[in-house]
């Protein structure tokens, strides 16, 4: 009996001193806001750049401080996730548009359209209309975009000129792509012409090339299977199996394509322009191109923005900081100075510095291809989503599926991840 | 009824048992009643959890993926319980003999236990690489054209095997050395007289006398390998096409990728009750075949 009693005691004591571990609060006296920031866009090469923004924003809001922290972007969602489920919500973090949608229909994000009427001294067309709009969720505005980037059709040249092939231009089509990379592959020199990677977010895009969707308009119907996807998953997969222009998984064998590229293997290469400064030290000469399309041009587009908290307590000061990094010619600057992505400012002066910059010659076409972008296909359970097209692509890459039966079998299993 | 001194004694030891007994209270104790309660759930973390009753458990019986990656486990174990333990016992044997080495040997086999699974997984994942890879390149030579090992659904859950076979190898191992030199010379110099050969040796001496040892060993690994996650993450996250999916990789995606903490907590109470049923099993079975001597 008594020992029974001993370990309630044991229990209680422990109760105790677990709670008087919790609860404390953190108000600043005198109106000085401390503010924090959760982020995982810098990474450690751009640490240094977010320290100068965050100098030049407290600068200018000598009562507000930024307490930022950062995490890798594999751990960054599930870290945030906890928080926000543990009541230790960040004041500002930083969500990529594809998450964005998950955090606003869940009712994580504070609406910033009043915060937005109130403020003079913004007026959203200081931003890239298209990419201001991305951080939208049933019409309210629930974010600001702070940088974007797209992807865009690398070249080698020197690869280009010993076939004695005409650089791609902008009104290439996929047959034009495939006669130059039939041209240009020389599998005894491991040389191959293209190179796009069979995976869900190269589907999306190249089947928009073809003027397929994986959803229509309104998001309520999966539009998996339809003609237009089967024939642009075809044409991914043939590249590969029939024409041997692109290299297989096997041939790859764990090289990252990026790498393939750097080494003068790939004479094509469609990948981000956060490559630029990776592709800096080539020894040959490169330049960049819009996508060829099928009967349509396409761009990836992705998107970081930054989202206020429902439940902060410094909604004011929170909101000059997402506007600070979002539309102040400050933080583009800095962005554009150490190459961090692009700034969504439409300063045309901005601009014009990141335009100058080489290689590649032709950074116009990261503007131009804004015209045509395709932002990813995002449902609420879009984790799910890209699992279930993971598994079945891979599918259809090992020749274990046929493109028509793959889609098939996706339909309706991706129009049940809609119906929830 | 305790005495006076008897109490004094008793929060004396609980003093001391406290830190461990606060530690496993709150890191394992409240999360895994938590897990239970969650799971009859919806919770994704941000809104509050909402009661559905056994909805999760209801749905699990449809789950394609849940099938299989409990295949796929299943799988894994078949491969991985019979070679670790014949392998193990094998080496035990060897090295039990006053060989030249043995010393070098017995830690040879023991450094994969003690190096992270992180480790081990990515240099398999290079010796498994089919053109530049060590394996494909031994295979070569003697004029077998290897698979693409990870990139091949059927070869994925093989490599994956060997490889967990190759680091718990010295674990098991020196298990059975320690049951092998609990084994009394008198026996052997007994049957030696007698003019028995080494294989009946083997099979009516040493094997019936690490009868417990390999009933503790058995357990253990199967335990082990229902958990086996580390180097399925690593080395192929599930893929190719989904051919090394299993469990606990189930638990980790539904819980942090789609954050569906009811439903993952509804998978590992199936995964504990499945332990949990098998190693009822064995404990009654034991009584039948394992002998713990005097």
């Amino acid at each position: 009996m008594k020992k029974w009693m001993g370990m309630v005691a044991l229990l209680v004591m422990v109760m105790m001193v677990a709670a008087g571990c919790s609860s404390e609060t953190s108000q600043g006296d005198d109106g000085k806001v401390e503010l924090d920031y959760f982020t995982f866009s810098p990474g450690e090469a751009h640490e240094k750049d977010l320290k100068k923004m965050i100098e030049e924003f407290e600068k200018q809001n000598p009562n507000i401080t930024i307490n930022y922290e950062m995490a890798a972007f594999e751990d960054y969602f599930t870290k945030l996730q906890t928080r926000l489920a543990g009541g230790d919500a960040p004041d500002t973090f930083e969500l990529n548009y594809e998450n964005f949608v998950n955090y606003a229909s869940k009712g994580a994000l504070m609406d910033l359209d009043n915060l937005i009427q109130e403020d003079s001294d913004f007026s959203s067309d200081q931003l890239n209309q298209e990419a201001f709009k991305a951080f939208q969720y049933n019409g309210k505005q629930y974010g600001m975009v702070e940088s974007f980037s797209n992807v865009v059709l690398f070249y080698n040249k020197d690869l280009f000129d010993e076939a004695g092939v005409d650089y791609p231009t902008a009104d290439w089509t996929w047959e034009d792509e495939l006669a130059a990379a039939q041209k240009i592959t020389n599998k005894e020199e491991g040389v191959y012409g293209t190179y796009a990677p069979i995976q869900f977010w190269e589907f999306y895009k190249t089947i928009a090339q073809n003027g397929g969707s994986v959803f229509n308009e309104d998001m309520t119907k999966a539009t998996v299977n339809s003609e237009a996807n089967i024939e642009a998953l075809q044409w991914m997969v043939d590249k590969v199996n029939k024409y041997n222009v692109t290299p297989s998984e096997e041939e790859l064998s764990g090289q990252s394509n990026g790498d393939l590229f750097k080494a003068g293997k790939i004479a094509m290469l469609r990948t981000g322009i956060w490559m630029f400064d990776g592709f800096k030290d080539t020894d040959f000469e490169w330049d960049i191109a819009l996508e060829p399309g099928k009967t349509q041009k396409a761009h990836h587009f992705f998107a970081n923005g930054l989202a206020v908290s429902k439940d902060t307590e410094h909604a004011e000061a929170a909101w000059k900081w997402v506007k600070f990094m979002s539309a102040s010619e400050e933080a583009a600057q800095i962005r554009i100075d150490n190459a961090w992505e692009l700034p969504a400012v439409s300063n045309e002066e901005l601009v014009q510095d990141y335009l100058e910059q080489t290689p590649p010659e032709s950074r116009q076409v990261v503007f131009d291809a804004l015209d045509s972008l395709v932002v990813p296909p995002v449902i609420e359970e879009w984790n799910k989503l890209t699992d279930a097209f993971s598994k079945e692509l891979d599918l259809v890459k090992l020749g274990d599926k046929t493109p028509e039966e793959a889609l098939n079998d996706l339909q309706p299993k991706v129009q049940d991840l809609i119906d929830k | 009824m305790v005495g006076d001194k008897g109490f004094k004694k008793f929060l004396v030891i609980c003093i001391f048992l406290l830190p461990n007994f606060i530690g496993f209270i709150f890191f394992i104790g409240v999360p895994i009643l938590a897990s239970f309660g969650l799971s009859f759930t919806e919770w994704d973390l941000i809104s509050n959890p909402s009661w559905i009753g056994i909805e999760h458990y209801k749905a699990l019986l449809g789950d394609e993926e849940f099938r299989s990656a409990m295949f796929h486990t299943f799988y894994f174990i078949a491969g991985y319980l019979p070679l670790v333990m014949s392998g193990a016992l094998g080496i035990a044997l060897v090295l039990n003999k006053k060989i030249r080495g043995r010393v070098f040997f017995r830690a040879a086999y023991f450094v994969p236990v003690i190096t992270s699974w992180v480790a081990v997984s990515l240099i398999w994942k290079w010796l498994f690489n089919p053109t530049y890879g060590l394996i494909n390149y031994g295979l070569s030579l003697i004029g077998v054209s290897g698979p693409a090992w990870l990139h091949d659904p059927t070869w994925a859950m093989p490599a994956i095997i060997l490889t967990s076979v190759w680091k718990d190898l010295g674990f098991v191992m020196v298990i059975y050395l320690a049951g092998l030199q609990g084994i009394s010379p008198t026996y052997y110099e007994a049957a030696d007289i007698d003019g028995a050969s080494a294989w009946q040796k083997f099979r009516n001496i040493t094997l019936p006398l690490l009868n417990s040892t390999t009933f503790f060993v058995l357990i253990i690994s199967l335990i082990n390998s229902f958990q086996v996650f580390d180097q399925v993450m690593i080395m192929t996250e599930g893929g190719p096409a989904g051919s090394t999916t299993v469990l606990v990789q189930q638990i980790y995606k539904h819980a942090f990728d789609y954050y569906e903490m009811g439903y993952a907590s509804a998978i590992s109470w199936v995964l504990f009750f499945i332990i949990f049923g098998v190693t009822l099993v064995q404990m009654k079975l034991q009584k039948r075949w394992v002998d713990y001597g005097n």
